[in-house]
Order: C-alpha cells, then sequence, then structure tokens
C-alpha cells in the first residue's frame, strides 16, 4: 500500500494543503479582519496534518522541462462548476467535499463490473510525478506536477471487452458537499469520455496527487484523469463511476454547447472556438505584462499522440 | 446670475467629488494590484492566478456598471424631483466612457499582446467583440459631445444623438452575454433592467413636444458643472 497515513488520523481531519502551508498568514489575516480567501479560521486550528504525502516516482520521460506553476496557482485558479463558476470558487467551498471514504464502480462492456473501494482501485499501481502541460479551452495554460498513474494501466485490470469502444468518467454530483449543482449552466453530473486508445495512451493519467501530496479538493480529489493533448474540461474530476462502452459518450459541454465543444477536445491552434481564437494561449503566473504564447498543436504532444487522428478531419472533429 | 442654492453647492462640492473618488476605486484596485505584482496576498489587491483576466472583467464590469447607473439618474430624478442629480449624469457617464476604453485598452496590450491581425480578425469575426468595439465606437461622439457648448451648439440634435445610449447599453450587454462559456443570469438581470429602464423613459416621452429637454435640466449659468 502506497500512501501511507498515520492510522490515528482520520480522513475528515486533514487539513487541506494550501490551508495548512498558509496557516500562518491565514491566522495573521483573520486577526486582522482581512478579506483573505474565504477558509474559515477554523480550518487553520484544527489539526495541523497537511494532506498525505506520496511515494512516488519521477518520470522524466513524459514530463516537460519547464518550471512548473506554483502550487498557490494550481490550487486556486480552478474550473470545477460544481463549486461555482468563479476561478476562485472551488477553492474556497470544495473544503465540503468528503473524498473518504470514496468508491467508484465500473460498468458496461467489461468482464469484471461493480463498485470498488478507492483503496482497491489503488492499490496496485505505483505512482508516478508528470510535469504536464494544461491547456484550458478558454485560453490560458499552466504546467502541472501530477502524480499519478497510467490510465491504460488501471482499465486493463477490469478486461473490457472487444464492444468496450470508449470509457466514459463520471463525476461526483452531490447536491450536499457541492453548491454549483444548483445553478443549471451545465446539465449533472459531469460526464466525460476517451476513446478506448485514447485511454489506453501512455499520456493518459489516473491523477491522485499533486506537488508530492494527495490532490486537493478544488483539483479534483480523490481521483481525476488527466489527457494532456486536449483541452482541460476533457478531464472529469472526482470521478465515480467509469463505464466502458461501445457507443460514443455524450460529453458534458458538447451537450451543452455542442458547437462549441466536441466530444475530441483535442488542443489545435487552427480551430478556432466559434468565439474566440486557439491560436495563442495565456500562461498562468507570467504577469501582467507577459505576452501570449503560441498553442502547440495536441499541446505539444503531437509527437506521442498525432497517430491516434490520422486521417481524420481534425476541423470536423474538435 | 441666480446665486447657488445650498443644495447646489452641496452636489457640487461635496456628493459629486465624493461620487468621483468612490468610482476611481476599482481603478485604483487594478493598478494597486499591478503594483502588487499580482498574486501577492495584501487584501484588496489580490488579482489572483490571472492577473490580466482580472483587470479587463473588473474593468468591463465598473463601466458596464456605471452606464447603468447613467440610465438611473433620469428616472430617479423624475421620481424624486431633484434636478441636481443631474449634474451628476455627465460624470457618471464620462466615467463609464472612461472605463470601456480602459477595458479595450487592456485587451489591446495585456491580453492580446497588440497582436493586430489577431484583433482585426476578433473585431471582425466574433460578434460579441463585434458589439463590444461598436459599443465604444458609438461612445465615442457621446463623450465628444458632451460638454455644456456642444449640447448649446447642437440643440434638438443633442437629445436624439444622446439616446444613442441605449444601443450601446444593448450593446455593452449582448457582448458580455457572449463572452460568457455558459452562464446567462447575470446578462439577463441587465437586460432587464435595461428594458425596464427604456419602458420608462418610453412611457414619459409619449405625447410630449420634442424639444422639452429644458425642463429636464436644472437652471443654471452657464459654467462647467
Amino acid at each position: 500500500m502506497l500512501i501511507r497515513r498515520p492510522s490515528s488520523v482520520r480522513p475528515s481531519d486533514i487539513t487541506p494543503e494550501s490551508v495548512y502551508l498558509n496557516r500562518r498568514s491565514l491566522l495573521a489575516g483573520a486577526l486582522a479582519g482581512g478579506a483573505l480567501g474565504a477558509v474559515p479560521i477554523a480550518h487553520a486550528v484544527e489539526e495541523a496534518a497537511p494532506a498525505a504525502a506520496l511515494q512516488y516516482q519521477r518520470n522524466a520521460r513524459y514530463s516537460v522541462s519547464e518550471p512548473p506553476n506554483s502550487y498557490e496557482q494550481i490550487t486556486h485558479y480552478n474550473n470545477f462548476y460544481e463549486f461555482g463558476t468563479d476561478k476562485t470558487d472551488p477553492s474556497r467551498y470544495a473544503t465540503a467535499l468528503r473524498t473518504r471514504p470514496w468508491s467508484v464502480t465500473i460498468a458496461g462492456e467489461a468482464e469484471k463490473t461493480g463498485t470498488f473501494t478507492l483503496e482497491d482501485i489503488l492499490r496496485p499501481h505505483a505512482l508516478e510525478e508528470r510535469i504536464y502541460r494544461l491547456r484550458c479551452v478558454e485560453a490560458w495554460s499552466m504546467v502541472v506536477p501530477w502524480i499519478g498513474f497510467p490510465l491504460g494501466d488501471l482499465l486493463k485490470r477490469f478486461n473490457p471487452t472487444s464492444r468496450a469502444k470508449f470509457v466514459e468518467f463520471t463525476s461526483l454530483a452531490d447536491l450536499k458537499q457541492m453548491p454549483g449543482l444548483r445553478s443549471d449552466v451545465l446539465p449533472w453530473p459531469y460526464v466525460e469520455g476517451l476513446r478506448i486508445d485514447e485511454a489506453m495512451h501512455p499520456l493518459a493519467i489516473m491523477v491522485v496527487g499533486l506537488y508530492g501530496r494527495e490532490l486537493p479538493n478544488q483539483d479534483g480529489a480523490p481521483l481525476r484523469t488527466m489527457a494532456p493533448w486536449k483541452y482541460g474540461f476533457k478531464n472529469g474530476k472526482s470521478i465515480v463511476r467509469i463505464r466502458f462502452t461501445s457507443g460514443q459518450p455524450s460529453n458534458t459541454w458538447n451537450t451543452a454547447a455542442p458547437g462549441e465543444y466536441g466530444f475530441y477536445g483535442n488542443v489545435n491552434p487552427e480551430v478556432d472556438h466559434p468565439r474566440w481564437s486557439q491560436a495563442t494561449e495565456r500562461r498562468i503566473g507570467r504577469g501582467f505584462f507577459a505576452s501570449r504564447q503560441k498553442t502547440l498543436l495536441f499541446n505539444g504532444y503531437a509527437d506521442e499522440v498525432a497517430s491516434l487522428y490520422q486521417g481524420m478531419n481534425l476541423h470536423r472533429y474538435y | 446670475m441666480p446665486v447657488p442654492s445650498s443644495l447646489e453647492r452641496r452636489y457640487r462640492y461635496l456628493y459629486k467629488p465624493l461620487l468621483f473618488t468612490a468610482c476611481l476605486v476599482p481603478l485604483g484596485g487594478c493598478i494597486g494590484g499591478i503594483l502588487a505584482g499580482g498574486g501577492v496576498a495584501v487584501p484588496g489587491f489580490d488579482l489572483g492566478a490571472d492577473p490580466v483576466r482580472f483587470v479587463l472583467d473588473r474593468l468591463a464590469k465598473t463601466a458596464l456598471n456605471l452606464l447603468f447607473i447613467t440610465l438611473l439618474v433620469t428616472p430617479l430624478r423624475r421620481l424624486s424631483g431633484n434636478a441636481q442629480l443631474l449634474r451628476l449624469r455627465r460624470m457618471l457617464g464620462l466615467l463609464a466612457f472612461s472605463y470601456a476604453l480602459l477595458h479595450f485598452l487592456v485587451y489591446l496590450g495585456p491580453y492580446q499582446s497588440f497582436d493586430w491581425r489577431e484583433i482585426g480578425k476578433d473585431i471582425v469575426k466574433r460578434p460579441f467583440i463585434t458589439m463590444g468595439f461598436t459599443a465604444l465606437l458609438l461612445l465615442v461622439p457621446l463623450a465628444a459631445t458632451s460638454t455644456d457648448r456642444m449640447r448649446r451648439r447642437l440643440g434638438r440634435l443633442w437629445q436624439r444623438l444622446h439616446r444613442l445610449i441605449y444601443v450601446v447599453a444593448a450593446l455593452a450587454v449582448l457582448h458580455y452575454w457572449k463572452m460568457l462559456k455558459h452562464e446567462y443570469r447575470e446578462p439577463l438581470i441587465y437586460a432587464a433592467i435595461l428594458a425596464l429602464l427604456l419602458g420608462f423613459r418610453l412611457w414619459h416621452a409619449r405625447g410630449r413636444p420634442a424639444h422639452a429637454t429644458s425642463r429636464s435640466e436644472p437652471p443654471r449659468a452657464p459654467e462647467r458643472a
């Protein structure tokens, strides 16, 4: 078992990493009456245990050499509409998310289906750190040091049959924990999907951590996918169901706005969003006066994934 | 020359400067945040992880809100009978224009890095940017004719020209709505308020002679308000 945690500490006692790291400034700010991010002061004085540290190996082959964005940036600028549509809403409200106990249902065209605990899902997999680019469809980007393992290794354990052409990922949609669900901005629950060969590609990972520790709630704890050659919306967070399907899944953004978001969501500077260009992007963290960067085909992973789309019209299948 | 009443003096020397200062707070916050390097956790000056987006949006929202507050002045004057409120209208309108212009400048520079080809494409190809740009363009003649002298020179034409502000407001709301990814509630609220304000104006304008403009102005000597 690679995820180690003192057994006397309950999962619900674990202070989110960002709270722990910022506890002194949080206390000072609360005393000064400052309007800091709305993490209640109570959290800062609870258990001092940080998010569990993970054992992992750095995977240099699949890591970019660009410097990663800071933990603060990665955990305070999120699109996780289940907690609200502002970029700071997830860090503010995702403290309500209970990530233990957690189970994942495996369903569809596979021999081994059923509901598995998170521990059973994660146990056999050695963790790696991969520093990936992340490109949001909104034309901003980050570099993120994810901790996870190949998605294909997980999926193969359930013996998908020959009828399994796609994999569908469903995120948690619990009204009690997720205030954003009251809004009809998107149809809930959040569903995403990959073609089976995309899901089995060595670049596609299941993520459980960030910067050496368990994933913070606002980034999709306790597990989320990451296919770095696609726009960020293609990666479901806080996954509760994985289903092997013969037909293409109806992913949420495609359902909500089919003319703007497709199924594939491959990063492509030549295929514009109807309302904005995808030719360039703004790299988070470079400051107010930094210029935009050119967006790379498949987010710079063309060498690894272009073969998946040979002959496919990327303008039609966006 | 009539002696200015104490109400007039209060509006001119107290309320107007106070309101002006208040309207500068959003801009001050943005400048403070940029100076603080962005992302620094100083209360009120934290522009977050994406300072360009933050400033672009903050300037836009302030312009939109000031535009709507400007539109509120005449109905408020009619309801309250306080003609001094009109002193504030020009200042508010010019501030709205200033914020819209700043929003556009941040779009040109920090947001688009002065990539004129991309900017040209945006203005021509993306309807919501076309609408935003048009709204800004329409504000220019309104700002240029905002002086007392221009108002006197244009006479009746001035009132008709300045009705364009409703077109500007409609374009601005549409620009905002079409910029959002998939939300619609906030733009809908602005649209509803605009419809109410327009309705109010039209209702009052029915059966009125076209040159009734002088009655909506407070009596004042020809100095700068």
